[in-house]
């Protein structure tokens, strides 16, 4: 398979508590020095491969970057450092503004995570799916149309639906409306941003199975984001696990759901609810995350909330190694590893 | 059967809407013991959170309780005065609401909001209250609580704003304690520690709690028993391992069926037929799922099989899943 996203070494920071900008030129202009200012490590030196027909799972706990790193790969934001490739062209040299009328831009598509907030509210359903057609493919009266039919269809979502706007939809309704817009143009790459996380479960199954054969029809690439770890493993053929702006695991869903390498990792597998397993054997996290303004850069981002956490956790930040298939970034991975 | 601290019987609520009378409960009946963990579990729409409210008795003004009796600790809420439910409300029924952020007042520190409940039931001298509620902010495993119990809800995460509720709702040390999906928007480590922190607190202080999820696997692990609720009706109690197990009414076993972790592919995970019946409908069949199931026999026209309260595996079904004994408490018609 050859690779549809090539992601090297991306970081995206944002600079907090700064001065209102005209007290900042004030003081510039007064002191001729430049306030340094603390910034944020939302993404920090984040790289990965999603090879074409692949459905790679992201997961992590909120605040630890997943919607930062989304936002970066369908260029909705500019990122600080690093490349972005989608097949051979390096798109994070445009900016962001710039990129909205490239022509690459329905390549990456996304489906967002709350269908109700996502869709304009004043656009009927047929509107909201017409809307990229009409700024990206520059389609008009039939043409049109005959798409946005075709799209619905193939979601299954009824065409009398078509002339409802999204508050007269149901859940399920409105998340195919969104799956609809966002595969309108035929995108190489759809990120999925927990797709199912207002929905019930019985919807959830059917939007699942959906987003399956969507994906054997079209030929297309998942990123699907989500904290859901039960649905990640039945969707995903690898999983990306991020732990405060870094990739702390990868490799495999079902290999990393079963034998996770990383400290983070097994927290997380054990605290998800199984349903015939009680909650007791749970490998207990406590504290809250370290602040992810201006970290340390040589103290591990889990330092303080794991429960292994050393000395040479505290003195050197482990790097992304890799066992095969899979890659982790801890100092004690190798104790874990299935003989 | 132990001491019940809570029973519902026959309970049935309706709204008068503009669009058309709800029919959002019908003839719910269920106790919760002494120290009892039970869950209320459905899709949205099945009238979890209406039981709730009602029990509570914050109803919305439009909803009129038809018919039915919610008796607590030998007082029938439904009858009982104002005065009378305003002592039994946060002092002895507590509420967890579902989104700590819309449910915390954001110009109050939290602190104070703490200390308003204790004030509010008398449970510590004046002078003592912002020593309590840091204590309390302790309790719920809050570091530094001096310092937090200062901040206002939006100056902390999710997990804590979450910590501060059950602080409140614990304060006045209730026997009863509602927690409305407590954890959903919470990270699954989170949901972890928050639900052990609820156990142990109401292991302590020997309160029962019922918890509204519409995660199974979650109920699954976290309760005693589960009510498991279908457009306004109870259609399975049991307790929760043997629900798990082997279900009996065809919604139930549906709904674990639908649950991703217990499917090794998505090929083997089955969605739910159809959706719930509209609940404004005058015709609605006596049986709400029977327009879903698949298992519809010509009995399912006839009035539902009436549940007995007191038996531990109650199903209300005319054709229900063969239990594994085939012993299992089929209730028979009133």
């Amino acid at each position: 398979m050859t690779s549809l996203l090539e992601v090297a070494e991306v970081s995206k920071f944002f600079p907090v508590g700064g001065a209102p900008g005209a007290w900042r030129r004030l003081k510039r202009r007064l002191t001729g020095g430049v306030e340094k200012l603390a910034k944020v490590h939302a993404v920090d030196g984040v790289s990965f491969v999603i090879k074409e027909g692949e459905t790679v799972g992201l997961v992590g706990e909120s605040g630890c970057g997943k919607s930062t790193l989304v936002r970066a790969l369908t260029r909705l934001i500019d990122i600080g450092d690093g490349h972005i490739k989608l097949g051979a062209r390096e798109v994070s040299l445009k900016p962001a503004r710039v990129f909205a009328r490239d022509r690459d831009r329905a390549k990456i598509q996304m489906v967002f995570q709350d269908a109700g907030d996502s869709i304009n509210p004043r656009f009927t359903a047929f509107e909201a799916i017409a809307d990229p057609l009409r700024r990206l493919r520059k389609l008009k009266g039939k043409a049109l149309r005959q798409r946005v039919e075709t799209v619905a269809s193939q979601c299954g979502l009824p065409l009398q639906l078509l002339a409802r706007f999204s508050h007269q939809l149901s859940g399920g309704q409105r998340a195919r409306v969104g799956i609809a817009r966002a595969i309108a143009v035929e995108p190489d790459l759809l990120i999925l941003d927990e797709p199912t996380a207002a929905l019930d479960v019985s919807v959830q199954v059917v939007i699942l199975k959906l987003l399956q054969r969507l994906k054997q029809e079209l030929g297309m690439s998942y990123l699907f984001v989500s904290h859901d770890l039960s649905v990640v493993k039945l969707l995903c053929d690898r999983v990306l696990v991020m732990y405060l702006g870094k990739i702390v695991e990868s490799g495999p869903a079902v290999e990393v759901f079963e034998h996770p390498l990383h400290p983070y990792t097994q927290a997380l597998v054990t605290a998800a609810p199984r349903l015939h397993e009680s909650a007791n054997k749970r490998l207990r996290l406590v504290g809250e995350p370290r602040s992810p303004i201006d970290p340390d850069p040589n103290v591990c981002r889990f330092y303080g909330r794991c429960p292994r956490g050393t000395d040479a956790c505290r003195t050197t930040m482990p790097q992304l190694r890799s066992f095969g298939q899979r890659h982790v970034a801890c100092h004690f991975a190798e104790e874990f590893l299935p003989i | 059967m132990t001491s019940s601290v809570l029973s519902v019987e026959g309970l049935s609520v309706e709204f008068r809407t503009r669009s058309g009378i709800v029919h959002a409960l019908e003839n719910v009946s269920f106790t919760v013991s002494k120290g009892e963990t039970v869950a209320l579990v459905g899709e949205s729409g099945s009238g979890k959170s209406v039981t709730a409210y009602a029990v509570m008795g914050i109803l919305d003004p439009v909803a009129r309780v038809t018919v039915g009796r919610i008796v607590f600790d030998g007082v029938d809420l439904l009858a009982a005065k104002r005065s009378d439910l305003a002592a039994i409300r946060g002092r002895a029924i507590a509420m967890i609401f579902q989104n700590p952020r819309t449910a915390l007042n954001p110009i109050r520190p939290v602190g104070k909001q703490i200390g308003d409940m204790l004030i509010r039931h008398g449970k510590a001298p004046r002078r003592n209250v912002p020593e309590q509620a840091v204590e309390m902010l302790r309790a719920v495993g809050i570091t530094d609580p001096a310092r937090r119990a200062q901040a206002y809800p939006f100056e902390m995460s999710g997990g804590m704003c979450q910590r501060v509720m059950i602080a409140i709702a614990l304060a006045a040390k209730p026997s009863l304690l509602i927690a409305d999906e407590p954890t959903t928007g919470l990270d699954v480590t989170t949901q972890a520690v928050i639900m052990d922190l609820i156990k142990d607190l109401a292991g302590k202080m020997g309160m029962a709690t019922i918890f509204i999820t519409h995660d199974l696997a979650l109920a699954g692990q976290r309760s005693d028993r589960v009510v498991v609720m279908h457009a306004g009706h109870v259609v399975e109690t049991a307790p929760t391992a043997k629900l798990l197990a082997h279900p009996r009414h065809p919604y139930t076993a549906e709904l674990i069926a639908a649950t991703p972790d217990s499917a090794q592919n998505l090929e083997e995970l089955a969605a739910i037929a159809g959706s719930l019946p509209d609940l404004r409908r005058t015709d609605l069949p006596p049986c709400r799922y029977s327009e879903r199931c698949s298992r519809k026999i010509a009995a399912c026209d006839q009035p539902l099989p009436q549940a007995f309260l007191g038996a531990s595996h109650l199903v209300t079904c005319w054709n229900p899943l063969p239990s594994e004994n085939a012993s299992g408490t089929r209730v028979s018609a009133a």
